[in-house]
């Protein structure tokens, strides 16, 4: 609840799982402290909701495989209910035959795997992690800046380039070499196996508006990894849904004295010339504070909660420049009974599922977007939760979450009710070539496109990491140069979302190192 | 559309007149337009607007129309002075910079009527003014090759304007702009220019360049009118005390190195900065820079002899503080005057300082230690300039 009386010195824009996160720590610091969330439920994208009577879904993020674990003990998320049903699920890649292969950590079944491929998988993993440790030291902290030499920074920097040297010679050229090129490559000099291959791809993309021959690609798939870096060893699914890690972290929030305000929407963030002095309500109230976190995206929070009116000319064309266009819809599907995937048993139909045969047949689904068009054989990331919480669908029945990669967020002549029917039906006959018995069992379906999922969780282009993961958008270019501190050309407004450092996923760091830099700063924020 | 493809040097509407009056066929490029440096002596071209009335062909300015609601709030937030006290019918001169206050162009703004602008520039920065459209609702047009453009400078320019029937153009203020109709159409006449005289500029629909430009000549025979080209108005602003973008300072965005570019307290222009208003460009950074300190003083030197301080390094005893950037003799307020960069702890007027100037006589180069002393500002500044009604010679 707002309470006007109480002169709040921060006022986080949104309730997502960073801005939670952020206000937490800021609370902790001695602040007095209020979230505004636009919608009813708290976590942002890390939500669940009833899509058909009775049946829940994690309506975005459907796996939780990069919590921070710092940030989860620091918001003491086990003792605010935060459990797990699930975790370190295999991945498997489907097979139309049912030849399927299983990913368990370094182990590789099934698909007529090669013993090359096992030691060559083993070998793989080994050197991504050691890349990946490797950049986790920069993100817990805040992105270094190249130029100033301030000590913070300087530490950060020199971390890394030691790093890179202590990776050994061979490996120190191999990250310079593999950052720059695309997983397609990397997978063809390392392995034999389409499905194998395909699958990392899929991982080193997933979200973006990438195919697996576009550059970045290998970044993308060192900071997926992340969560191995964070105990992950595989998937995990939340009980009660993604949402109940936001539930967590408000309950978190709360208990540190955070007002969180629900259903409310921030239509502007108040600045006098050079400074943000408060936040104006959709409804007109005005409340002041003396800092305003956004925890929306950077386009959310420049073009609508500023205005590009209000801020200067090199800023506003950044802004413009940053690149989110989402290319990932969700479908979430009510199933009568626990559909048959050929070749695997029930308990595996629980694990995460792919779809994706090959390289090219990813590359060719992301060829339709790049061009407006919807995929007309999309690659897939599919969760059937309900197999590890049945709390979610009443007894015996099931839920299933596919993440569609390759939906563009425009699409030529735009989304509307019939193509997004006609794209539905497209994805649920291709599962059911993995699943034959699924169409029998739908009781009722939901597809929410990259528009819808803008439109519903207010990320601009539906794009959930707040703009693409890629090299021209990480470190001091994230969101872009000059707001990369968290810190922005108006005094007084910090930004906190997956649009900064270190990026997306239900991670945590951006708000934990939003909140440490506010701290920082001190009077001077 | 312009046919650059077709086209080396494109030519103003006043071409056909410009090359019948060019005696000496010395021809230069200005923004891709060819335009005459001299039409017969410098000098006599510099006497002309100093004594009666010179005419220089402006067309090749850059030219930009902004129209819409939004138009003044987009202008206010562009250039670093308060555009809200620039009303309908006034000009403006101003600079724009960056996002770190660094001088982009300096130029003027036309309030041509309720929602309508013309800015006036050195420079094509049609990307720079797009990217600041952001939000606004704003249109903006190209306009450099829409409007034929005249400079009419000197004593007599008021005098010749009355002849051309152009009754009450004395009643025009500096900074005024007036309408009067022309052949069927009309012709815009503003109180504004580069020479530090009185003087006019006008804007005429390109169709009628050249009967404008008959007109005028025929109006001004008798005084004395003549053409002038780059060089005489070259030495005419210098006297005036006007900064030229290019040589004066490097606009920023054209600057490569780091530390190049200037602020508009770096040229002696922070007169033009109105912090005042809501949030412009450079804001932020300018702000900085008046809480902590410029790096540069621009200044006016009074150069001890007659040898114009070109390129020539500024000395304090055994110390090089700085370097000219523009210098000449100026015949009218007999004065050897050179502007200058010096490092921001120098330039008080009044201080002296010394100019190391190079020559040659007939291949043998000399060099002179010149005295010079920092002056408060430009040496020609006639009452004629300010006058209202303007006087009549």
């Amino acid at each position: 609840m707002i309470d006007l009386n109480k002169n709040y010195d921060v006022i986080v824009v949104g309730g997502g799982h960073n801005g939670l996160i952020c206000a937490t720590y800021l609370a902790k610091s001695g602040r007095k402290v209020l979230v505004i969330e636009a919608n009813q439920s708290l976590g942002g994208a890390s939500a669940t909701s009833e899509f058909s009577d009775q049946f829940s879904v994690s309506s975005c993020a459907h796996w939780l495989f990069q919590l921070n674990p710092d940030v989860a003990s620091d918001m003491g998320l086990n003792k605010q209910g935060l459990e797990l049903a699930a975790r370190d699920l295999n991945t498997i890649a489907l097979a139309e035959d049912g030849n399927h292969l299983i990913i368990d950590g370094d182990e590789l079944e099934g698909a007529g795997i090669s013993d090359e491929d096992r030691v060559a998988f083993v070998a793989f993993n080994k050197q991504i992690l050691k890349f990946s440790k490797l950049l986790s030291g920069a993100f817990n902290r805040r992105a270094p800046k190249l130029v100033e030499g301030n000590l913070t920074d300087r530490i950060t920097l020199a971390k890394l380039g030691l790093g890179m040297k202590m990776l050994g010679k061979a490996d120190m050229s191999d990250l310079m070499r593999l950052a720059l090129i695309n997983i397609y490559d990397v997978m063809e000099e390392n392995f034999d196996n389409d499905l194998l291959k395909a699958a990392i791809s899929l991982d080193s993309l997933l979200g973006s508006h990438m195919g697996p021959r576009s550059p970045n690609t290998v970044y993308g798939y060192l900071y997926r990894r992340m969560g191995d870096i964070y105990g992950f060893n595989g998937p995990a699914v939340v009980k009660g849904g993604m949402g109940a890690v936001g539930e967590a972290m408000a309950k978190a929030a709360r208990a540190s004295g955070v007002d969180i305000e629900v259903d409310t929407a921030v239509s502007k963030i108040n600045i006098d010339i050079d400074r943000a002095t408060g936040v104006t309500l959709a409804d007109g109230r005005v409340v002041d504070s003396g800092l305003v976190v956004s925890n929306a995206d950077p386009k959310t929070t420049f073009n609508k909660l500023v205005g590009l009116t209000n801020i200067e000319t090199g800023i506003a064309r950044r802004v413009k420049s940053v690149r989110m266009k989402g290319d990932a819809a969700k479908l979430h599907i009510a199933l009568d009974s626990l559909p048959t995937f050929t070749g695997l048993s029930e308990k595996q139909v629980g694990q995460r599922l792919l779809i994706a045969p090959t390289m090219n047949y990813i590359e060719k689904a992301f060829n339709h977007s790049k061009y407006g068009e919807y995929s007309t054989a999309p690659a897939m990331d599919i969760s059937i939760p309900t197999t590890h919480d049945a709390s979610l669908a009443p007894a015996g029945k099931h839920v299933m979450s596919v993440i569609v990669q390759f939906t563009p967020y425009e699409l030529k002549g735009g989304w509307n009710d019939e193509n997004k029917e006609a794209f539905k039906q497209l994805v649920i006959d291709r599962i059911a070539d993995y699943a034959p018995d699924l169409k029998d069992k739908i009781v009722a379906s939901e597809l929410l496109t990259p528009a819808d999922l803008e439109e519903r969780f207010h990320i601009h282009g539906g794009h959930w990491h707040h703009g693409e993961i890629s090299l021209d958008q990480i470190l001091t270019m994230r969101p872009f140069p000059g707001a990369s501190q968290y810190g922005t050309s108006v005094d007084g407004l910090f930004l906190c979302g997956a649009g900064t450092h270190p990026g997306g996923g239900v991670m945590g760091l951006a708000g934990h190192n939003a909140a440490k830099e506010i701290i920082k700063r001190g009077k001077s924020a | 559309m312009i046919p650059h493809n077709e086209t080396m040097m494109l030519k103003t509407p006043f071409y056909s007149r410009c090359l019948a009056a060019c005696e000496i066929n010395m021809w230069e490029d200005w923004k891709g337009y060819t335009t005459p440096q001299a039409y017969t002596s410098v000098e006599q071209e510099y006497f002309a607007v100093r004594s009666n009335t010179g005419v220089f062909d402006i067309s090749p300015m850059i030219k930009y129309r902004f129209t819409g609601p939004d138009a003044g709030a987009y202008l206010n937030r562009l250039v670093t002075r308060d555009i809200r006290k620039i009303g309908v019918g006034r000009v403006a001169y101003t600079v724009w910079c960056d996002d770190n206050g660094q001088v982009m162009d300096d130029g003027t703004i036309f309030h041509l009527a309720e929602n309508d602008y013309r800015l006036c520039a050195y420079a094509r920065c049609l990307d720079w003014l797009m990217w600041s459209a952001e939000g606004f609702d704003v249109t903006i047009v190209d306009e450099t090759a829409e409007v034929a453009a005249l400079a009419v400078q000197g004593p007599t320019s008021c005098a010749i304007f009355k002849n051309m029937g152009f009754d009450g153009i004395e009643n025009l203020k500096p900074f005024g702009l007036t309408r009067y109709p022309f052949e069927g159409s009309e012709v815009m006449i503003s109180r504004t220019g580069f020479t530090g005289d009185l003087g006019y500029e006008i804007w005429v629909d390109p169709s009628l360049a050249e009967t404008f430009w008959d007109r005028l000549f025929e109006a001004g025979k008798h005084r004395e009118i003549r053409p002038i080209g780059g060089h005489a108005l070259e030495m005419l602003r210098t006297e005036a005390g006007f900064v030229q973008a290019g040589v004066d300072f490097i606009p920023a965005e054209e600057s490569v190195r780091t530390g190049r570019s200037r602020s508009p307290f770096e040229l002696g222009l922070g007169w033009l900065v109105s912090f005042d208003k809501p949030v412009f460009n450079g804001r932020k950074a300018l702000l900085k820079e008046k809480k902590e300190g410029s790096r540069y003083a621009f200044v006016y030197l009074d150069v001890e002899g007659n040898k114009p301080a070109e390129y020539a390094f500024i000395y304090d005893g055994d110390k090089q503080v700085g370097t000219v950037t523009t210098a000449a003799w100026c015949p009218t307020a007999k004065t050897n005057i050179a502007f200058a960069q010096v490092d921001a702890k120098y330039g008080k007027p009044g201080q002296e300082l010394v100019t190391e100037i190079y020559y040659d006589r007939e291949l043998k180069w000399t060099r002179v230690m010149a005295k010079c002393t920092v002056i408060e500002s430009a040496v020609f500044n006639p009452p004629r300039k300010r006058q209202t009604p303007a006087p009549d010679f």
